[in-house]
């Protein structure tokens, strides 16, 4: 059944079937997410799309539209705990944007410039977490790791290959590799693999490309993720 | 005179102390201990700096590619000569057995930018209220706001100078600080046309306020000949970079030492060969190294770096204004080296001429805008480079593993290589100076100055913007404070 919902105060049409965040980025509302990707099933773990309908608050990526609901997204209040949410993911790993390769195409920090973080507010947790450059091809840095399983999916979904997995739980969560050394360089992991380039931070990197495109000409450099997110899946 | 007896004193535990201590910040953190005996004698003079301790481990286990954005952190005041000298020593690592035209004339660009900018921060914003207005002035005007008040025009040209060569390097770098134009092996970016067209706008009157840069250096030395001759010196080796031609050249060349007298005692020392001729000693009262030439060993190998140690090493400097003046500095040593301490600034003014001489030369080239920007070659595991920073001679050293990561860094700063001489000269300025004499800010400022004209990386050296907070405390024998001064 189709119908209409009220997303701040404005009617958005949606299709049976679609999430409210499906049908709010369709009539080109944008509202802001992480661990959601237009292939993939929604996930649910970052929390970013939370909005509130009928005062309670519910995962825009996971909730079907139901007609005539009222939503809140865009308002202070909800930014607010969106950002709160990044200022988390932000001390959980170690992130040095000055000197990560992904700056400017990292949605992580494009939500933070999005969402106006300004400070980290919360105690950086400093979690020991080595790199492992045993592949031929293909970095791993898991200082940057956010959690939200895009590779775990993406390698197992459509590579058919297993290769990552979360492990232990809360602060001692953790990003591994299915490999009895847990090396990826181990496993038959391919620079190809859809896994490789479906990472939304610098975790899973090409070599030796690095700050081959400058600063300031990246993705996010010229436009906000609310617009390259919103022009991506027209 | 004998200041090397002043490294360390005899019966130390019964002498007064004076710590003269800069508040700490992120980059580096100097201070300065004398120790005096009854009669106000100094007896021992020491320059500690706690520098970059870590960074190399930091940098250990990092990808290379990431090195050269990551060691700008080392220093909030020359970020671009360790962006430069990483991509340096990085171009060895990808095979870059030489840049294209483009990348290499970019990266040019870039350093003499910042040459242009430290050297004007520098001498007009931490040194020219000392020198224009006498180290034991009124403190509160003894900054560049009492410049500007004092002499607006010469403050005017030195904020302008600094910030035409802050604009090079955003034209080059992509941002003013921390920008990530140079790669291994080349560069990221062209020069954009706007940016060609705005710089080539200045850049004549850059060098024009250069050249009175010059004037107004040789005027304050003709001033007060004995100060300036006299303050701080003492006699050394010197080294720097040298093109092969023996052309002054801060971006690349070869490493050429002459020792006191003058005469060159090792020359054309290929740059990745740095180890075979410098060593580093440690000594158990300091952070910061001492490196000396292998041949001489610690005592008698030590040497200054920087701008006094460039201008009389090269054979001649290769564009026509910054030449003129260095004979003109030259003629000024009579035949030998110049060692004064305060010569440095005069030295410093001459390249910031030839800087901007070089960046008019590089602006009218058609391969900025143009051609490619990358080479690359077999990979290699390991590579040096060397640049001639602001400070002096800097080097970066990697190794790099079958992975991709760093196994191996060792960085040796201009401040480092200066930590002798730096030594040495605060010892004859506190024998000259201080000894025997009840001690006051002005007198304490006097070390300060010397110190200064090294231009050291101390981020309190700069952020405080000519005024170093000071606490200067003399400690009796039984661990008393008998006075206290404070600054800043
Ligand atoms: S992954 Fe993104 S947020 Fe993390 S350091 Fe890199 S650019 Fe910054």
């Amino acid at each position: 059944m189709n119908g209409r919902f009220m997303l701040d105060g404005q009617p958005v049409m949606f299709e049976e079937g679609q999430t409210i965040l499906q049908a709010a980025k369709a009539a080109g509302h944008y509202i802001p997410s992480l661990c959601w990707h237009p292939d993939f099933p929604p996930h649910g773990s970052c929390k970013l799309c939370i909005v509130k309908v009928g005062g309670r608050h519910v995962s825009s990526c996971a909730l079907q539209a139901k007609d005539g609901m009222e939503i809140e997204s865009n308002t202070p209040e909800i930014n607010g705990e969106r950002r709160a949410l990044l200022q988390m993911l932000f001390v959980e790993g170690n992130h040095f944007c000055p000197s990560c390769e992904k700056s400017g195409n990292c949605e992580l920090q494009a939500q933070a410039y999005e969402l106006e973080m300004t400070s980290a507010r919360f105690n950086y947790f400093f979690p020991v977490r080595p790199v492992d450059a045993s592949h031929p091809d293909i970095l791993l840095d898991f200082n940057r790791c956010i959690f939200c399983e895009l590779c775990v999916r993406a390698s197992r979904d459509i590579d058919g290959k297993s290769i990552f997995a979360l492990t232990n739980r809360g602060i001692h969560k953790h990003l591994v590799v299915n490999a009895e050394s847990g090396r990826l360089g181990d496993t038959d992991f391919s620079a190809l693999d859809r896994a490789a380039s479906i990472c939304p931070v610098g975790v899973i990197l090409p070599k030796r490309v690095g700050f081959a495109v400058p600063i300031g000409e990246r993705i996010y450099d010229e436009k906000p993720i609310s617009l390259v997110s919103m022009e991506k899946e027209r | 005179m004998n200041t090397s007896s002043l490294e360390t004193a005899e019966n130390r535990e019964s002498l007064r102390k004076v710590v003269i201590d800069p508040v700490s910040r992120v980059e580096g953190h100097g201070k300065v201990t004398l120790l005096l005996d009854e009669e106000g004698e100094v007896r021992e003079a020491r320059l500690h700096i706690v520098e970059f301790r870590g960074f190399e481990v930091f940098i250990q286990g990092r990808p290379y590619w990431e090195v050269p954005v990551m060691v700008q952190r080392l220093c909030g005041i020359c970020p671009v000569s360790h962006h430069l000298a990483a991509c340096k020593a990085l171009d060895h690592v990808v095979g870059a057995q030489s840049l294209t035209p483009t990348a290499e004339k970019m990266r040019r660009l870039m350093h003499y930018g910042q040459i242009l900018q430290s050297h004007a921060l520098h001498f007009f914003h931490l040194s020219s209220p000392d020198l224009l207005f006498g180290f034991e002035s009124e403190v509160g005007k003894r900054n560049i706001v009492g410049v500007a008040a004092a002499h607006p025009e010469v403050a005017r040209q030195g904020v302008l100078l600094r910030k035409f060569g802050q604009e090079v390097i955003r034209a080059t770098a992509g941002k003013r600080i921390h920008g990530t134009g140079a790669v291994p092996g080349g560069m990221n970016r062209h020069l954009a046309p706007d940016d060609q067209r705005m710089l080539k706008a200045d850049v004549a009157k850059m060098i024009e306020w250069s050249r009175a840069a010059v004037e107004l250096v040789k005027r304050l030395h003709r001033a007060d000949p004995v100060l300036y001759d006299a303050f701080g010196t003492f006699s050394s080796g010197i080294m720097s970079l040298v093109r092969a031609d023996g052309a002054m050249d801060l971006y690349h060349g070869q490493l050429r030492f002459r020792d006191a007298n003058g005469a060159i005692t090792l020359d054309a020392v290929p740059d990745q060969d740095y180890h075979s001729v410098i060593g580093e000693q440690v000594k158990p009262w300091s952070y910061m190294k001492f490196p000396y030439l292998r041949d001489l060993g610690p005592d008698q190998g030590w040497y200054k770096v920087g701008p006094l140690a460039r201008v009389q090493n090269c054979d001649f400097i290769p564009s026509p204004f910054a030449e003129a003046e260095r004979r003109e500095f030259i003629a000024h040593g009579q035949g030998g080296l110049i060692h004064a301490t305060l010569a440095y600034h005069w030295a410093r003014m001459i390249e910031m001429l030839h800087a901007a001489e070089v960046i008019r030369d590089l602006l009218d080239d058609p391969d900025l805008m143009d051609g490619p920007l990358l080479s690359t070659g077999t990979h290699a595991r390991e590579g040096v480079g060397i640049i001639e920073a602001p400070r002096g001679t800097l080097i970066h050293h990697y190794q790099v593993g079958e992975d991709d990561l760093v196994s191996m860094c060792n960085l040796i700063v201009s401040t480092t290589h200066n930590n002798q001489a730096m030594n040495t000269a605060i010892r004859a300025v506190a024998q000259r100076y201080l000894s025997g004499h009840e001690l006051t800010e002005g007198l304490l400022n006097h070390i300060e100055v010397a110190i200064r004209a090294y231009d050291p990386c101390l981020s309190c050296a700069t952020h405080a913007l000519g005024q170093m907070p000071l606490v200067m405390e003399l400690v009796g024998p039984g661990g008393e404070t008998l006075s206290r001064v404070t600054r800043g």
